[in-house]
């Protein structure tokens, strides 16, 4: 009797991750803790029209989100930087090959608590804080306060995104680094919630984030061009110097499910819901 | 029938126990595995002595001192914290209450031991950090003494209850010997018991640090993560749970990132192994 019971369970142990294989109506989406919220307002309204269709998104960061792609545990990555050649050969190599679909844009937005008088900051000065060369306010125009720097998590696109654009230029042979000082958060509302109670806290995020408790600064390319403020439609027309696209990455051309959710992103009304989650959409 | 069915309770109850101790060499063996291909790229003394840690930067900078000094700091906090108000409730406990209070107590403090570290930390993020950030008119509260005052409050259960027992299980005759010759129930507890629990309280503080060390979330959340050579306890600190824990989704499975956390995984492991084997010898001592 009791031997009986146990073959049973061992058989009904085998029998379970059968049956979760089957029924392939679903689709994992992961990655970028930027783009989480407007993942799930797709991946919403894609349910409403296509009533059982499954999407489940989480969040992570980019590189997370890249990982479980190569590893087969998702089938769409969000990023929001471009895949890195490493992770590529790395994909290659166990049988995956990456594609880039670009749905959207992102403005970086430079917060500071709404308390610091400095309003404005050219891209040099804002390098020289976060590599921890400036470090007090009245360097750049504010108060003598030391200045305690915010940033993302080694795991976020964010992070990556801004030591290479801000931080290091573009320039390929740069090798500045965040100072070792700067604070590491694991996530944007974090970074939010220190700035609104920090007076001497500077961070960045995606615009999205941006509430009445934090001041956004305005960017200069240098400081001779214009301030711009960073809103969707200085990003639209380019004028907002820390702007970067945001990416889904498939595995191999989109097929099936995956491919219908991709063009339903890329509809119309997937580009609405960009517009409606404080992103700037890719197609007019 | 009834042979065969002791037969087979016996067999499974071995395969139970040599499960354990499989499990703990098979999980050795890969971090031993995954961890060491970081020293193809860096030597062991640059490993563990370099000073700065940018493992997604080309090339890698992987020196841990800092990660390792910010572990021992905030440690060394919460033990300082957590040691004299553990053993003092303890000998509370055992010695000094009333029997209602000690009832009460004890529940209290299993009650402690059960808030998830999660829920500690967001605890002390909102509340202590800018606590810690206004008293000491600092530029933010995220620092290690914060990250100290809240892992003193994980510690504390696991000291209080086994210093406790310890005091507990001093014979009877050792007590009752100490009054006998006119000592007070001060000198009693301060000249015998506390010397004759010693071994016992010892082990419990060890283990008291040695779920500080490993301690990961709270520690995350609190401490500001900043991997920078501490000079005070006033200063962002990173740990190295912290660091696993915030890099590991990010690092590429095989490349030199991710072994270098492994690598962590290996010194965490034997810190808390040393820590372990430490207060298993106090304990077996007092036997």
């Amino acid at each position: 009797m009791f031997k009986k019971g146990l073959f049973v369970l061992v058989m009904l142990m085998f029998a379970v991750p059968a049956f979760a294989g089957q029924g392939k109506n679903s689709i994992q989406i992961k990655g970028s803790d930027t783009m989480v919220n407007l993942g799930q307002a797709w991946a919403e309204k894609y349910m409403e029209k296509n009533p059982g269709d499954f999407i489940a998104v989480t969040g992570g960061g980019s590189g997370t989100g890249l990982s479980s792609l190569i590893s087969a545990s998702c089938d769409i990555a969000m990023s929001s930087r471009n895949i890195k050649d490493k992770e590529i050969g790395l994909a290659n190599k166990k049988g995956v090959s990456p594609n880039e679909i670009k749905v959207a844009l992102d403005g970086l937005a430079v917060v500071v608590n709404p308390a610091n008088p400095v309003d404005k900051l050219t891209l040099d000065q804002l390098a020289g804080i976060f590599t921890g060369r400036i470090s007090n306010w009245k360097d750049v125009g504010g108060k003598d306060e030391k200045i305690v720097v915010l940033s993302r998590e080694v795991n976020s696109g964010t992070h990556v995104y801004f030591k290479e654009h801000v931080l290091r230029k573009n320039d390929p042979n740069n090798k500045e680094e965040f100072a070792p000082e700067a604070l590491m958060l694991s996530s944007s509302q974090a970074i939010a919630d220190e700035v609104a109670g920090n007076s001497s806290a500077i961070g960045y995020y995606g615009m999205g984030y941006i509430s009445a408790k934090q001041k956004p600064v305005a960017i200069a390319k240098n400081e001779t061009s214009e301030y711009v403020e960073p809103v969707i439609e200085n990003v639209i027309n380019n004028k907002y110097p820390i702007s970067r696209p945001l990416f889904l990455y498939t595995n191999g051309s989109p097929e099936g499910l995956i491919q219908k959710f991709v063009d339903f992103v890329l509809s119309e009304e997937g580009q609405k819901i960009v517009l409606a989650t404080d992103f700037v959409p890719v197609k007019k | 029938m009834r042979k065969f069915k002791e037969f087979i309770i016996e067999k499974l109850i071995l395969i139970c126990g040599i499960a354990s101790i499989f499990f703990v060499v098979l999980i050795f063996l890969f971090l031993l595995k995954e961890g060491l291909a970081v020293f193809n790229i860096v030597s062991p003394f640059q490993f563990l002595f370099g000073k700065s840690w940018y493992p997604i930067s080309d090339p890698p900078q992987l020196g841990i001192l800092p990660l390792i000094l910010g572990s021992l700091l905030v440690t060394l906090g919460a033990a300082i914290i957590s040691i004299p108000i553990g053993v003092g409730c303890a000998i509370y406990i055992a010695e000094v209450a009333p029997l209602k209070i000690k009832e009460i107590l004890k529940a209290g403090i299993e009650l402690l031991a059960a808030i998830p570290s999660v829920v500690l930390g967001f605890i002390g993020m909102v509340t202590l950090v800018p606590l810690v950030k206004n008293i000491f008119h600092l530029p933010t509260g995220l620092t290690a003494l914060s990250g100290s005052i809240m892992l003193a409050f994980m510690a504390m259960p696991t000291i209080v209850s086994i210093a406790e027992d310890a005091l507990y299980s001093v014979p009877k005759n050792y007590k009752e010997g100490a009054f006998a010759l006119g000592a007070t129930h001060w000198q009693t507890i301060y000249r015998v018991m506390l010397p004759a629990a010693s071994s016992g309280i010892l082990a419990a503080v060890m283990l008291g640090i040695g779920r500080v060390i490993g301690e990961t979330m709270a520690v995350m959340m609190i401490t500001g993560n900043a991997a920078v050579m501490p000079q005070s306890i006033l200063v962002p600190v990173r740990t190295l749970t912290a660091t696993i824990a915030a890099e590991m989704g990010e690092a590429v499975v095989g490349g030199e990132h991710y072994f270098a956390l492994f690598a962590i995984g290996i010194v965490l492991f034997i810190i808390s192994f040393a820590i372990n084997v430490t207060a298993d010898l106090f304990l077996h001592k007092r036997k």
